[in-house]
């Protein structure tokens, strides 16, 4: 947890206004949300936004979302799961449409977050929607042609559940791992991501290239048990980097 | 004023018990920027540094001798969280501060762990800040900031540091971990003082 200076794009600033200009489907439950913000000062992948709903009537609700995609002029992803039972997320993710506007304001968070000049190795660790903002590292990574390993694993529920299927299921380096239902053709049977996963799939903290930074994110209990796993099998808890969120709440 | 969402509607009743921007959770999200440092009661202790260098150390044992107290209070995360009437047991910071001779205005919270926040002295007596071991009748889990965490519960949940190991009594305002990295010097939820700025 050692940092040396303050790192750009801290972010914040003010709430602006941004307008949706694309939506992508990508599970029955989960929906990329691509806007146009007209100030926005870039971000770095890994970093969140703020998001803020306003209603006719006043009334607003916010809630904070990672950004799903690396820096792209004036515009922005987040990529949201609607949770049940939620305010801000079944609009988002079910009545928001092209044209509609809200309220952003960020980036937010200097911690977990990629720098381009990063030449390390990488090892990413995703569970659930948890993958949104380890999809910005990774398309990052791999736009500026970085030498050093880089290797995401993604776990999730079933296929159906899959966040970036286009992108990620057949990307050299991805290992998608299925905790309840795999394909029918999976050599692996469905189970929660454990040692031999991340042996088979992961980056070695010994490895030629130095040792990798790893990045987690998912529900807490994933987390919890992601982070301790690799203390475990030697990489040092300073070079893990951590995001969580609770099973309630969007 | 604030662009409209169209088609967006109030779901949820207003709670005046809820700062602005806030919404009600009834679980207990986590908010931690790295693995969770697990210290056993027998290896864990608080020490409090004075501005002249001064030190005084509590052992587990130490602490559990101290008279407790049961704050009952209500908890805000920047993340938008909020969770009302959480229950604690721990020690009142007025009976650790009460050990040393300090004026400073400021304090840093060092955790196992490495992390840091700020918070002002002030903020830390008359009975608004203690050194916590038990939620709602059970010793404090380690993702939860056991052994032992700061409760500071009028300023935004990072300030409550998590796995505390000591407090550091300063002359002079600095920024802790979340504090340099873009996060509120102060960090009221009543004035929404998320971020650096605000």
């Amino acid at each position: 947890m050692e940092r040396t200076a303050l790192p750009r794009a801290v972010g914040v600033g003010r709430w602006q206004e941004a307008r949706l200009v694309a939506l992508r489907d990508e599970s029955a439950s989960a929906r990329t949300l691509r806007f146009d913000v007209p100030d926005w000062p870039g971000h770095l992948p890994g970093q969140h936004v703020d998001l803020r709903l306003t209603a006719e009537d006043g009334y607003t609700a916010q809630r904070s979302y990672s950004l799903s995609a690396p820096p792209d002029g004036n515009h922005i992803e987040v990529t949201v799961q609607v949770v049940p039972d939620g305010e801000v997320s079944p609009y988002l993710v079910e009545d928001m449409q092209p044209g509609d506007a809200l309220e952003v304001l960020g980036p937010v968070g200097g911690w977990f977050v990629w720098r381009p000049e990063a030449a390390e190795p990488v090892l990413l660790i995703g569970g659930g929607s948890g993958v949104a903002p380890l999809r910005a590292i990774w398309k990052a990574r791999a736009s500026a042609g970085i030498a050093s390993p880089a290797r995401l694993l993604y776990s999730v529920r079933t296929p159906g559940d899959l966040l970036f299927s286009d992108e990620l299921l057949t990307a050299p380096g991805v290992a998608v791992l299925y905790t309840r239902g795999a394909p029918p053709d999976s050599p692996r049977a469905p189970h929660r991501i454990d040692a031999d996963d991340l042996d088979a799939h992961g980056l070695s903290p010994h490895g030629a290239d130095g040792p990798p930074t790893c990045y987690v994110c998912g529900p807490t209990p994933f987390v919890e048990a992601v982070t301790q796993m690799l203390i475990e099998t030697g990489h040092a808890a300073a070079r893990i980097r951590a995001e969580r969120f609770g099973a309630t709440g969007g | 004023m604030a662009a409209i969402s169209r088609g967006f509607h109030r779901r949820r009743e207003q709670n005046p018990a809820l700062p602005p921007g806030q919404h009600l959770t009834t679980d207990f999200p986590v908010l931690s920027a790295g693995p969770t440092p697990h210290i056993a009661t027998d290896e864990w202790s608080f020490t409090l540094t004075t501005e002249t260098g001064e030190q005084r150390t509590w052992t587990w044992a130490d602490l559990q001798a101290l008279p407790s107290e049961r704050p009952n209070v209500d908890i805000h995360c920047v993340t938008s969280w909020s969770k009302l009437g959480t229950s604690w047991r721990g020690v009142s910071l007025d009976v650790l501060l009460a050990d040393v001779a300090s004026s400073a205005p400021y304090a840093m919270a060092h955790s196992y762990g490495g992390y840091t926040t700020n918070v002002p002295v002030a903020d830390l007596t008359d009975g608004k800040a203690w050194v916590v071991h038990e939620f709602d009748g059970r010793p404090l889990a380690p993702v939860h900031g056991g052994p032992a965490r700061l409760l500071v519960p009028h300023l935004y949940f990072w300030k409550s540091a998590k796995w505390v190991r000591g407090l550091q009594l300063l002359d002079h305002d600095r920024p802790g971990f979340w504090e340099g990295l873009g996060y509120h010097m102060y960090g009221d939820p009543w004035k929404e003082q998320r971020y650096h700025g605000q």
